[in-house]
């Protein structure tokens, strides 16, 4: 077992040093997207699979008992338990492998082979980290922004870390054969769940906004660097504000000049709706 | 793994229904008036997600929320971004209105899915421009997940003008949002409006 094991760090290593090659810059522009064009078309057809797809079975998702789409949702995330922790070993984050390892020796027996989430009552939340964040905390740089086909917003390094974390997820070496047939259709229901769970907050972003690709782009690599930064907020913000020098201050507007304090604008007063007074 | 991470961008960009700031009394802004601030508005949002209300009457509490706390003029403002400077006053006045009423309702609906959940206050520290309060928002069967909201004096009032939920800021948000709608408009900030009006 022990050599599987190694085979599985040595191997991702060295598709990072490869992907090391490939990727762009990405301090000082805030968004690298050398792709928008295909991506664009790549987030047409994943929005045209949602319709016609995800959406209705996230409506029929929604009206299965709680108890039961709980359990599937708690069963899909226990098994990606064993690739969270090899990912924190190889991140040198032994306190988060830590863990993820009593959870899922945890949801596995008392949780009874995860349907139940019992860890989480215990309040040892998962610590959520994968191959891409192994390859950022390695110095790898994100590359540029991709919309995968079905799949979504990533970029480079991520997709990279997307095909290791699937072809060497180490659950394999754990899961019984009895229960190895169900570990990926419920990592799907447990998609179709969550989207139905949050679907006012997805359908917004999807059909509501003007510009539903720039949105899920900007929130995506928003999201994925605060994870991969994920060790003080002051420090992600200075990093940010590094990236776009108003990005945090709208009270400095550089816009807005002559303006350029809009409290000290002679014509408005911006309070005069807020509060009704004036 | 990667289902997760976009469980997590999800569960982020619901959570941006808790954009919001608190009425202070008066200016002269410290840490512990911001904090103040957040502890008044993580307490209506726990209320309203306790109260059992239908959708429409959280929707409407949480427009109530958003109107008492946040700085929506300097948020309506920073949306805007580069197209504030050739904004009239009026421009400004009706953008601001029509902005104020379309956050709340876009971010008012996704409420029911904080239902069984609550978000705790863990702490405050200086940033750049005012004070920022950093929450943990635990929702029922997910991972806590960290909110921060960004608390300033500048208008006059302790109000927070910026919310920041795993990374994901909504400011840059709605800048992003304002902006594709004018450019879908070729710049028409009269038509931008008249469109927000109509929402």
């Amino acid at each position: 077992m022990p050599d599987q094991i190694i085979t599985k760090i040595i191997v991702p290593a060295g598709l990072a040093l490869i992907l090391t090659a490939c990727s762009g810059p990405e301090r000082g522009a805030f968004v690298n997207d050398p792709f928008e064009e295909s991506n664009r078309r790549t987030h047409e057809f994943n929005k045209a699979l949602d319709e016609a797809v995800f959406r209705p079975l996230s409506r029929g998702g929604n009206a299965v008992p709680k108890e039961v789409t709980g359990a599937v949702v708690d069963f899909a995330e226990n098994t990606a338990l064993p690739g969270m922790v090899v990912n924190g070993l190889l991140q040198g984050d032994l306190e988060s492998a830590g863990i993820n390892t009593i959870r899922f020796l945890v949801n596995t027996t008392v949780g009874i082979g995860g349907l139940l989430d019992v860890a989480d009552r215990m309040k040892l939340y998962e610590r959520e980290t994968d191959f891409g964040m192994t390859l950022a905390k390695w110095g790898v740089g994100e590359g540029a922004y991709v919309e995968l086909p079905v799949y979504g917003p990533s970029t480079q390094r991520d997709s990279l870390g997307l095909i290791v974390d699937a072809v060497f997820d180490p659950l394999q070496l754990f899961v019984p054969d009895a229960i190895e047939p169900y570990v990926g259709p419920s990592r799907i229901a447990g998609e179709v769940i969550t989207r139905g769970r949050f679907s006012n907050s997805v359908d917004a972003v999807l059909y509501e906004s003007a510009d539903s690709y720039a949105i899920t782009r900007q929130m995506y690599l928003q999201n994925r660097r605060f994870e991969v930064g994920q060790t003080g907020g002051l420090l992600v913000e200075a990093a940010r504000a590094e990236q776009d020098e108003d990005y945090e201050d709208p009270y400095a507007d550089p816009y807005a000049d002559p303006y350029a304090d809009p409290y000290a604008d002679p014509y408005i007063d911006p309070y005069a709706d807020l509060t009704g007074e004036n | 793994m990667s289902f997760d991470y976009r469980r997590r961008e999800i569960l982020a960009l619901a959570m941006g229904a808790l954009a919001s700031g608190a009425p202070g009394a008066v200016a002269a802004q410290s840490a512990a008036q911001a904090r103040a601030l957040v502890d008044r508005v993580v307490a209506d949002i726990n209320a309203v997600i306790a109260s059992g209300k239908s959708e429409a009457g959280m929707i409407a509490d949480f427009e109530g929320i958003f109107d008492r706390y946040a700085d929506v003029p300097i948020i309506a403002r920073y949306a805007l971004g580069v197209d504030a400077r050739r904004a009239t006053p009026e421009q400004m006045r009706r953008f601001t209105a029509a902005f104020r009423a379309n956050i709340a309702r876009r971010y008012g609906r996704r409420f029911r899915e904080f239902i069984g959940g609550r978000v705790e206050v863990q702490g405050e520290r200086s940033i750049p421009r005012g004070i920022q309060v950093e929450t943990l928002a635990i929702l029922q069967g997910q991972s806590p997940f960290r909110v921060d909201f960004h608390v300033s004096d500048a208008s006059g009032k302790v109000l927070f003008f910026n919310v920041i939920i795993e990374g994901i800021d909504m400011l840059l948000s709605e800048r992003t949002e304002i902006g594709a709608m004018l450019d879908a408009r070729r710049g028409d900030l009269d038509e931008l409006i008249a469109a927000m009006e109509a929402m």
